[in-house]
């Protein structure tokens, strides 16, 4: 059983943009897309710039992928699985992140 | 009794031997038998490599002559024998030491001869020419009990024999009839290069010396009197004044040589009697003699075609040369004297590295016509292609001399750039690199940075790079995909063209009629940007966020921590000293470090989010606006202090820029736009540096555009002069609306003035001229981004739906815990990664 974080309203999300979150210390990217009516989450910290920004990047997608454009050196990451566009070796976390009732949550178990 | 021919050729020089080779090889070789003359003691050596006997090359090392080849080929030699007549009727040739041969065929490769001028005093002691390895046997021992030595004729050997003196140790002098150095090969200009150059080597340059008399010296062996009433004391006298066709066995057996000696040939090289052929030095064709070997050569290779019955005619010679003199580039192309009618020149000189280059282009600017390269003979290969073969120049020819740091910044695309210009400077990647990695597959941006590095250090020549890509992939036929994402099938100036046509006023409107998917921060930003530059709308309305970079978003520049800068507007580089009272108490309150810009404004680092609308409600409250330092638009018009102060100050420059500042303030463009006025030609405010310069003169502004720094710095382009204000505001208003709805994404005005097709003149004839009728338009659409100006900061603050962004969570009121300064000269930096393992206690700022 995932064990689901309240977050916010989805009318406290701004469209196609990113917010960041604390989830249990944690710093956590959630993204809205309302075309897809889906929220993502990731982790918030860049690996390339060491620093917690990624919520603030640009977003859209790679041939369909959903992705986050880093706001510092501009890498690319799934919102679906993490993984980094430019480097394979790289992947962060990414968190399971729902839209119910008009709440967004987000849970952090696998 | 064998029925083979006889063929007899006398010299067995460079161009002698050449043509034995070249005969042996040939389909007729077996129809002759073969002879040759050689007066010297040894057949044939590389002349053109003479000097390099002082530098250790032996008589040998220097030899033309394979062993065994005259053996192996049949060929008889008459070594240290001369031919001395030639019985055209009886068909024989007689030599110095009595051999009477019989011949079917004459090729004559007597070369030519060093001319000595007939001054009194030249047949002295310790005179000598540079022709044969005997004559530089002989200067080297003379130059073992010698101190001075002077070269008579400045020309190509002149200057080759004055380096073996030099190399002789002897204290050098060159001695030049005529004005300049190198007077066949060079302009006024390079021979003054290069004389400088020469002189560097400690060897002195003599010119317009004319040499009358060489009589007994008093320190030296002899002293030389010039027409000019000076003079000088040597030891040696070497003369290179010239060569001389070797015509007198020619002369004496009745074939026709030329009004100024030389052996007359027609195009099949025959002379006068058709059995007797002259090539190399020793001929002259259509009046002209070719003191080359590769002529020579052609000339052999005419003959031999001929006596195989093949139509072949010798057409004359490019006796462009480029070479290496005393470690100086030299090289001379063409019509280098510009002696063609209505002949147009470019000229480029930099008198701190020595470098001379000239160009020599037909009336029309089409056709290169000669050149003449001092000092830097690296563009020798670009130029003689386009002068052999008829190239069209590029728009502007004097980009093909101008240095290959500014190549970018002289009007010129990708295509003129010469292969050895380095396009990213991280990491040290060349054009021609680029262009055979485009060659060998790499045909998209990511395939170009995977294999060549080039644009993954910091990025600044991506635009560059992609020109250069394009410009390659079109060359070879490739369809050159200039979509601007995988989301749309456009370019930027689509796009702008789209949403201006259709009044489309937000991202998903275009995205949904023109695009696909979701989009890409590529697309976002540009579209964002033009919808901008169009509308003008408040950035941060909820339709136009998602387009907007992480600066534009909040407002203010991300630093490498996540922090960001906060940068107040300061027109013209004004500010009153309440106003930097203020900005110090802010910035002390709020712990900021703070530095002067190159722009002329204070920049404030390490604001966090949840900062930046406070640090901004008191700027605002102090008379500041929003410095827009962090948007692709008008940055800072920074100005000298002009009349108002200036003691040499023409105009008031400070006047000026606050209202061109306030003018364009707030205007979304492809890329950041720099202005700068300077109040007089003193050029303080660096305005020719910046994408929109004006510079005061007497009789108005002068008006530079699309100049910039960076990386790939460029001058501005003078665009128009002694305008009124008035004027010079239109022509502003235009250039730089024109600039935003046809520039690519992220090209700065100087890249775009680059790639745009008539450059300059296009520009100034759209501008000026009207010739697209669209200036009421541009005109039009400025005033509507200057009339509908808004403090963007002003408007945030404003508006409390819009401050829910600025904090580091949605769901706390927490910071982020991340961000460590550490203190250094008196002020908060991020701290590195080395310090942050340090504080493991979290720093509060």
């Amino acid at each position: 059983m995932s064990k689901w974080v309240d977050i916010c309203a989805i009318t406290d999300l701004p469209a196609d943009s990113g917010v960041c979150a604390l989830v249990e210390d944690k710093q956590v990217a959630i993204f809205y897309m309302p075309k897809d009516n889906a929220v993502f989450a990731i982790s918030n910290y860049d690996p390339f710039g060491k620093v917690h920004v990624l919520s603030r990047g640009l977003l859209g997608d790679i041939k369909g992928e959903p992705m986050v454009s880093s706001p510092l050196y501009k890498q690319h990451f799934s919102l679906l699985t993490g993984k980094c566009f430019e480097d394979e070796s790289v992947c962060i976390p990414v968190y399971a992140a729902r839209i119910k009732d008009n709440r967004v949550a987000v849970s952090l178990e696998e | 009794m064998s029925n083979k021919q006889t063929l007899i050729v006398i010299g067995n020089g460079m161009v002698g031997h050449n043509f034995l080779e070249s005969l042996v090889a040939s389909d007729i070789s077996d129809n002759y038998e073969i002879v040759t003359f050689c007066e010297e003691q040894r057949p044939a050596y590389d002349r053109v490599h003479l000097t390099e006997f002082f530098s250790g090359k032996t008589a040998k090392d220097l030899s033309m002559v394979t062993e065994g080849f005259f053996e192996k080929h049949n060929i008889k030699i008459h070594l240290s024998d001369k031919a001395v007549a030639i019985d055209t009727t009886n068909k024989f040739v007689t030599s110095e030491k009595g051999i009477a041969i019989s011949y079917d065929k004459l090729v004559l490769a007597t070369g030519s001869y060093a001319f000595v001028p007939p001054v009194q005093g030249h047949d002295r002691e310790n005179c000598f020419v540079y022709r044969t390895i005997e004559d530089l046997e002989a200067l080297t021992a003379a130059a073992k009990n010698a101190k001075v030595g002077a070269v008579v004729g400045g020309g190509l050997l002149g200057l080759e024999a004055a380096k073996a003196l030099k190399d002789l140790n002897l204290k050098t002098n060159v001695i030049q009839f005529s004005p300049r150095l190198m007077s066949a090969q060079l302009d006024a200009g390079g021979a003054q290069m290069l004389a400088a150059k020469i002189e560097a080597l400690n060897i002195s340059v003599l010119t317009s010396k004319n040499t009358q008399k060489i009589i007994d010296g008093s320190e030296c062996k002899h002293k030389m009197l010039f027409a000019d009433g000076t003079d000088l004391e040597t030891d040696i006298i070497l003369f290179s004044a010239g060569i001389r066709p070797r015509d007198e066995i020619a002369r004496k057996s009745g074939i026709e040589v030329g009004s100024r000696g030389g052996i007359v040939i027609n195009d099949q090289c025959k002379t006068s009697d058709p059995d007797i052929y002259a090539i190399g030095e020793c001929a002259v064709w259509k009046g002209e003699t070719f003191g080359l070997v590769a002529p020579g050569y052609n000339m052999g290779r005419t003959v031999i075609a001929d006596l195989s019955g093949q139509e072949a005619s010798f057409k004359g010679a490019d006796m462009s040369t480029k070479l290496k003199l005393n470690g100086v580039d030299v090289a001379s192309i063409g019509d280098a004297h510009a002696n063609t009618e209505n002949a147009i020149v470019y000229q480029y000189q930099n008198g701190a590295d020595e470098i001379y280059k000239s160009l020599v282009v037909s009336e029309d600017k089409k056709k290169l016509l000669g050149a003449v390269l001092v000092g830097d003979a690296s563009g020798y290969g670009t130029l003689s292609q386009y002068y052999l073969n008829g190239i069209e120049l590029p728009e502007h020819p004097d980009s093909l001399i101008l240095p290959a740091r500014s190549d970018e910044s002289v009007g010129l695309g990708p295509d003129a750039l010469p292969e050895s210009a380095q396009i990213c400077s991280c990491f040290d990647v060349t054009k021609g690199q680029i262009c055979s990695a485009v060659e060998s597959g790499c045909h998209t941006m990511a395939e170009l940075k995977d294999s060549t590095k080039a644009a993954t250090g910091c990025g600044g020549c991506a635009a560059l790079l992609k020109s250069v890509l394009d410009c390659e992939l079109e060359k070879s036929g490739f369809e050159v995909n200039t979509d601007i994402c995988e989301h749309f099938a456009y370019t930027r100036q689509d796009l702008y063209n789209l949403i201006m046509v259709n009044k489309i006023k937000s991202f998903n409107e275009l995205l949904e009629k023109y695009g696909k998917g979701r989009g890409c921060e590529v697309c976002r930003q540009a579209i964002g940007s033009i919808l901008a530059s169009y509308w003008n709308d408040y950035i941060l309305q909820p339709e136009h966020l998602s387009q907007q970079d992480t600066n534009d978003t909040f407002l203010a520049n991300m630093q490498k921590d996540g922090t960001y800068s906060v940068v107040p507007r300061m027109t013209g580089g004004e500010v009153t000293p309440d106003g930097l009272i203020a900005i110090g108490k802010i910035a002390k309150k709020y712990k900021l470090y703070t530095k002067v810009t190159g722009g002329q404004r204070v920049d404030l680092f390490g604001a966090r989010v949840d900062q930046l609308p406070l640090i901004w409600k008191e700027l605002i409250d102090a008379g500041f606006e929003s410095g827009h330092a962090y948007g692709k638009s008008l940055r800072t018009v920074k100005s000298c202090v002009g009349s108002t102060w200036c003691r040499f100050g023409v105009d008031d420059s400070v006047g000026l820029a606050v209202e061109l500042e306030n003018r364009y303030k707030g205007l979304r463009s492809p890329h950041k736009i720099k202005f700068a006025v300077s109040g007089c030609t003193r050029e303080c405010a660096e305005a020719q540096s910046k994408d929109i310069g004006v510079i005061a003169t007497e009789g108005g502004w002068n008006l530079y555009v699309c100049g910039n720094g960076g990386m790939k710095p460029r001058h501005g382009d003078l665009f128009a002069t002694d305008l009124d204000k008035e004027t010079l505001i239109k022509y502003i208003d235009r250039v730089l609306i024109f600039y935003t709805r046809t520039a690519d994404r992220l090209q700065r005005t100087s890249v775009w003035m680059e790639n745009m097709e008539g450059g300059l003149d296009y520009l100034k004839s759209v501008v000026i001229d009207d010739k697209l009728n669209i200036c009421a338009d541009l005109e039009e659409q400025m005033q509507h981004v200057v009339d509908t100006y808004q403090c963007e900061w002003k408007t945030t603050i404003e508006d409390e739906s819009k401050l829910k962004r600025f904090r580091h969570f949605i769901n706390s009121d927490k910071t982020d815990e991340n961000i460590i300064f550490v203190e250094e000269r008196g002020q908060i930096r991020p701290a590195n990664e080395d310090e942050r393992q340090h504080f493991a206690l979290v720093e509060e700022v």
